[in-house]
């Protein structure tokens, strides 16, 4: 056991901890802005996978990371344009288009990849990292914390950013009561169905950056089904965040690090069967959702669509 | 004469099958409370939607200040200085006072607290209320909720104030005090509009009376008339317009002012026997936004209409459901026919002859996408003899169902239509016919006639007192005083969560029953 | 999605030119998104440059016309069919059971484990039946913590059921890996059942009689969902939970019931599979037909009948399909694309039916 605690294998379960937990941020954050407005957003899978997809693409013929992330999250906001029209717009039942879509995006990103690419797999070159001054220099925490992509460090800062958003603006007001009540916010003169489609957009945006992150900056590749449920994920996440921005980010520090425990017991050469680690996620799921199942809260209009006269 | 604020001039709105609005012309002044009078369907609502720009019109125009506008959205009309005050509570619960109140600015602003703070404080002393800007919306009482509702309708321009069935939710001082701020607005130039459909309201706190039936305005009294007449003259002069001098709609004109009270009150309840139910000291438990009970007990006698009243959220959801078994209690004991069935659940309760016509009709009293026939056996799912081992006679359910149909006069297409289909009226004949059959014993109505056309109104009256007559033990949740005025031998008062007294239905029950509804003689 | 039949829902007290009417309209909302998800996969195929007529006449030729590919056919039905009819059960109960893959596999990977340890204890039959009933309390054991944590605190089953599902994959391979691994292969898997032992083929077919418990499992499903009070209930939780707990039933209970049923019948399809067809199960095999079948539920309206026909019709693209890969070039991954298209066209179609339907009526 006593190899357990070396400094590779710390640093590296830090360091793939982060790189593990930010697409489970993005995608926290962003659901937690559709639940705040009332949307479940089954569909946020398929919306990762084909950010990733459309990440790496972008990342792939232009060189650059930074448009890669934008080609993820645009990626993702065609995909939350589709749950926009149909489920916000027209009030289709957003489950069952959630699902279709998730299906669709693995099957229609697999297909894609095999025609470009047919059985090769391209890798990325190594993404920038932008070391924080001072702080990478520390033992450990530097390297395992401090020395990322400069995505990581502005997935931290828009924690801060929706807490402020939801708190301090009429942004905060507005969602709440489109989740809450969309009735009341109808009234007072906002388009519920405007507000919901934010809502969405955003959280496809945020969702692909999540997806495109995965795919360039994680694996340097693209794989077809890789998300592997981290979309759904971030359904927990946000459901078990109250709303609350700095749970999203504790929470999915948590489910990152079950994550990382694979690579980071390869890196520090422990030999356990990787099924065995591969569990550990969902079991850490499934063991925060048994122990706080009686405090997770979703807005009483989650999944409803809104209909004008309706009153409920 | 005052200035117009507002005027509709020959609206017309029609919904597939109904004529909503038809040629509709009316004015509103500024200064002036006009009262818009008419029974459920009368085409009230349907106005208002459009004066609230939730819906528009087919035909005719709106004009505001004199100029003709189009109001295609609630911003459009809150824009023209048009607030509306609806029947629902259009509040977001999980926010404060003058958070709903902010709702609506500008996306990525920063809250501007202050001036809202600043107009809050305007409108406050306009009504001359006092309210706690940063208190929870959801645990505010019913009256200062729509108190903020007021402000929020106010809130961009106090030109025109609409009001839907204001009263409904309110206490008879709650009431009062809305009259108050009706009369403060009216005083400083607002032109107020007031929804209602009972009679007393509108001679109480009207300038001008305007009558609308199936969609028309039938009759207008100007407010010179008014101030002239007594308030049988007024009453009178609504129900020639309403009704014509037809016979056979009194009884409706009787509901309409209440003169109907008690007609049926010249028997005696004879209580000298053992009741048939003893509740004692019952207490349940709260989920979120519900009042749960605490310490309720009374005894009800067979032939006895108990009559349950209180402002909306007092206790009288849980406590019907806690008499159907369909709550469980934390502590307490409930007797029937001097057994103890504290914790039977729904079916069993059943078996003693317990039924439970419940206020939330398509919420959880019938499910709308199955047909009139199975909704009828909903609660004998499993039962003989529609099912027998386990296994459903589906021919039995039908022809049980056409018999149903036929005997309690429900109209509907055939025996499988889904019940969703059927008006009010006739989902509520569905849950009648279903609860209020030959083993019936002790009968729970939750708001029995709420939604109700005037028609429905005394048939549903009629059955309750016909069952009471037949040797039921009833019980009647409403919050509709005037109602159970109607229909109760005895009134008990629920006030958060408690039973807080009872009386008999004697000649100055209303005042007594005022002060307990306020919780003042909780002592 | 309408719930309740009844009777059957075309019943002979409706006038005649009505009765054709209401046939000719289930017709419609069946057929155009199957026709709408096949021409726009028709269009993505003509992007990548594939002649979508050659695909789709070759998937055809192969799932339907040949004998061999018939059979194939069939035989995949079989485990189609036994998911298929755990959905029903949950759907019509207004439950989302979307853990069906781990339920399937986990319940496979026991099948497999325990069959060849019966075979010399117990006459083959036994063997048979001891495997199905296993696998069925396996699947349902697996469904145990989201139908609770739904009954009890009312937490979406989507999302526990979906993560129990990624947890299952993994457990199976788990089993197979650190467990049930036959030592006498290099790859892990577990024992191979010998073929005498396994479900006996249709005479003078290579179709094994798993798709035979697949048809009478749907019937019987269909039976007790319209024609039984346990049906009914499940129905009325279903489609209104309040009007449930109204009318005194256990709403908790049934819940419970229904995931278990659900999720048994789901892992009584993985164990007919490697009855029927593998007598195996290797590490990393998944299948993956849990998602896949949610479509034909709804497409069938939760009709048991309907599901047989669709199911034949899904088995046959698959087929054909499989064999597509490889000759026309076009990956499987163009079913789950069909198979996405079609759940999205089939809730457009539904949505513009409920707009018509509110403009006749009323």
């Amino acid at each position: 056991m006593e190899h357990l605690l070396t400094q590779s294998f710390l640093t590296a379960l830090l360091f793939y901890s982060v790189t593990a937990g930010v697409p489970l941020l993005l995608a926290g954050l962003g659901e937690q802005i559709s639940e705040k407005a009332g949307v479940l957003n089954i569909g946020i899978e398929g919306m990762m996978l084909f950010g990733a997809y459309t990440g790496f693409l972008s990342a792939y013929y232009s060189g650059s990371f930074g448009l890669g992330f934008l080609g993820g999250g645009l990626g993702g906001a065609v995909v939350a344009a589709i749950v926009m029209l149909l489920c916000i717009h027209f009030g289709l039942n957003q489950i069952v288009v959630g699902i279709a879509l998730t299906i669709g995006a693995e099957g229609l990103t697999a297909l894609m990849y095999y025609f470009q690419f047919g059985r090769e797999h391209p890798n990325l070159a190594a993404p920038p990292v932008l070391g924080i001054p001072g702080l990478s220099a520390i033992p450990v925490i530097g390297p395992g914390l401090f020395n990322h992509n400069a995505i990581v460090y502005l997935a931290v800062i828009l924690v801060g950013v929706l807490a402020w958003l939801f708190r301090s603006t009429y942004v905060g007001l507005n969602l709440e009561a489109a989740g809450a009540k969309p009735a009341a916010l109808d009234a007072a003169g906002v388009s519920v169905v405007k507000t919901r489609s934010y809502a969405v957009l955003s959280t496809g945006f945020l969702t692909g950056i999540g997806g495109a992150y995965m795919a360039n900056v994680g694996a340097g590749l693209f794989v077809p089904f890789m998300t592997g449920g981290a979309g759904f994920m971030g359904i927990v996440l946000a459901m078990l965040a109250r709303g609350k921005p700095i749970w999203v980010l504790l929470g999915a520090a948590l489910f990152g690090a079950s994550l990382s425990m694979t690579t980071a017991l390869q890196v520090a050469g422990v030999n356990v069967p990787t099924d065995v680690v591969q569990m550990l996620p969902f079991a850490m799921v499934m063991l925060v959702l048994v122990i706080f199942a009686r405090h997770s809260v979703l807005p009483p209009a989650l999944g409803l669509p809104y209909v004008r006269g309706d009153r409920g | 004469m005052s200035e117009t604020a507002a005027a509709v001039r020959n609206i017309t709105k029609r919904f597939p099958g109904v004529l909503a609005n038809d040629q509709v012309s009316l004015e509103f002044r500024a200064g002036e409370v006009h009262v818009l009078l008419g029974e459920n369907g009368a085409g009230k609502s349907t106005l208002i939607g459009i004066l609230a720009g939730m819906q528009q019109p087919d035909e005719g125009e709106i004009l505001v200040a004199g100029r003709p506008v189009r109001i295609g959205s609630p911003r459009e009309s809150l824009e023209l200085g048009i607030g509306t005050v609806f029947q629902h509570v259009l509040l977001v619960p999980s926010l404060t006072v003058i958070e709903n109140l902010m709702l609506g600015g500008n996306w990525i602003r920063r809250l501007a607290r202050t001036p809202a703070l600043a107009r809050f404080r305007e409108l406050s002393a306009l009504l001359g209320v006092e309210i706690d800007p940063d208190a929870q919306v959801g645990k505010l009482s019913l009256g200062e909720q729509q108190q903020v509702e007021i402000m929020r309708a106010l809130w961009r321009g106090e030109k025109v104030l609409i009001l839907d069935e204001p009263t409904s939710m309110l206490t008879p001082q709650g009431v009062r005090d809305l009259g108050d701020v009706m009369r403060r607005l009216r005083d400083k130039g607002v032109a107020l509009i007031l929804i209602t459909h009972k009679l007393m309201e509108a001679y109480e706190f009207g300038d001008r009376i305007s009558v609308l039936r199936l969609g028309r305005v039938v009759g207008e009294i100007a407010p010179e008339r008014l101030k002239q007449m007594s308030e049988a003259e007024a009453t009178d002069t609504v129900i020639a317009m309403m009704f014509g001098d037809v016979v056979e709609h009194r009884r409706d004109a009787e509901i309409l002012t209440g003169r109907g009270r008690a007609a049926h009150r010249d028997r005696t309840i004879d209580r000298s026997g053992a009741p048939c139910l003893v509740v004692r000291d019952l207490q349940t438990q709260a989920g979120r936004g519900e009042c749960p009970l605490r310490h309720v007990s009374f005894d009800l006698w067979p032939g006895e209409v108990l009559g349950i009243a209180g402002v909306d959220g007092n206790g009288q959801k849980h406590l019907a459901e806690v008499l159907a078994g369909q709550r469980a209690v934390t502590h307490g004991r409930i007797e029937m026919a001097g057994a103890d069935v504290t914790h039977d659940d729904a079916p069993a309760r059943r078996r003693h002859g317990v039924r439970y016509v419940t206020d939330e009709r398509l919420g959880e009293g019938t499910v709308g996408t199955f047909s009139v026939a199975t909704n009828l056996v909903l609660k004998e799912i499993g039962a003989e003899p529609f099912w027998r081992r386990g296994i459903t006679d589906w021919d039995r359910v039908h022809t049980h169902a056409r018999d149903l149909i036929h005997r309690n006069d429900i109209r509907t297409p055939s025996e499988k239509t889904p019940v969703a289909r059927l008006s009010g009226g006739n989902i509520q004949k569905v849950i009648l016919a279903r609860e209020l059959n030959a083993e019936a014993g002790i009968a729970i109505f939750n708001k029995p006639t709420y939604g109700l056309d005037l028609q429905n109104t005394r048939l549903a009256h009629d059955r309750i007192l016909a069952s009471a007559k037949g040797g039921m033990a009833i019980v009647v949740v409403s919050t509709d005083l005037d109602e159970l005025l109607e229909i109760s031998d005895r009134i008990a008062v629920m006030f958060q969560g408690r039973l807080v007294g009872v009386v008999e239905n004697a000649p100055d029950v209303e005042r007594k029953v005022g002060q307990l509804m306020t919780g003042a003689a909780a002592a | 999605m309408s719930a309740e039949t009844g009777a059957g829902a075309l019943s002979s007290r409706l006038p005649g030119g009505e009765r054709l009417r209401e046939a000719r309209d289930v017709a419609l909302r069946v057929l155009i998104p199957v026709f709408l998800a096949l021409v726009i996969g028709g269009v993505i195929l003509l992007i990548l440059g594939k002649d979508p007529l050659a695909y789709y006449g070759y998937v055809l030729r192969r799932g339907l016309l040949t004998w061999s590919g018939l059979q194939e056919t069939f035989t995949r039905m079989a485990p189609l069919l036994l998911i298929a009819s755990g959905l029903i059960v949950a759907f019509r109960a207004g439950i989302w059971n979307l853990g069906g893959d781990g339920q399937f596999l986990l319940a496979a990977v026991i099948t497999a484990a325990l069959g060849p340890v019966l075979v010399g204890i117990l006459p083959t039959a036994a063997v048979l039946i001891a495997c199905m009933l296993a696998s069925i309390l396996v699947g349902a054991a697996w469904s145990l913590i989201p139908a609770i944590l739904k009954a009890r605190y009312g937490v979406n089953e989507i999302i526990t059921s979906l993560m129990m599902s990624f947890l299952g994959t993994s457990f199976a391979n788990v089993l197979i890996k650190l467990l049930f691994w036959d030592p006498g292969t290099t790859v892990p898997q577990t024992r191979m059942l010998p073929v005498p032992d396994r479900l006996p083929p249709i005479p003078s077919t290579t179709i094994h009689s798993g798709v035979i418990i697949g048809v009478v499992v749907v019937v019987l499903v269909h039976l007790m969902m319209t024609r039984t009070a346990f049906g009914l209930k499940l129905q009325v939780v279903g489609a209104n939970p309040a009007a449930a707990v109204h009318a005194g039933l256990n709403v908790g209970w049934l819940t419970i019931a229904t995931f278990a049923l659900s999720a048994g019948l789901i892992g009584l399809a993985g164990s007919v599979e490697i009855l029927g067809v593998w007598g195996t199960v290797r590490a990393d095999w998944n299948p993956a037909f849990g998602l896949l079948v949610v479509p034909l539920v709804f497409l069938a309206r939760f009709n048991g009948y309907g599901v047989i026909g669709f199911t034949l019709f899904f088995s046959a693209l698959m087929i054909g399909g499989d064999s597509a890969a490889r000759r026309v070039g076009v990956p499987q991954h163009f079913v789950l694309v069909l198979v996405g298209l079609l759940l999205l066209f089939l809730a457009v179609v539904e949505y513009l039916d409920h707009l018509r339907r509110k403009r006749l009526t009323t």
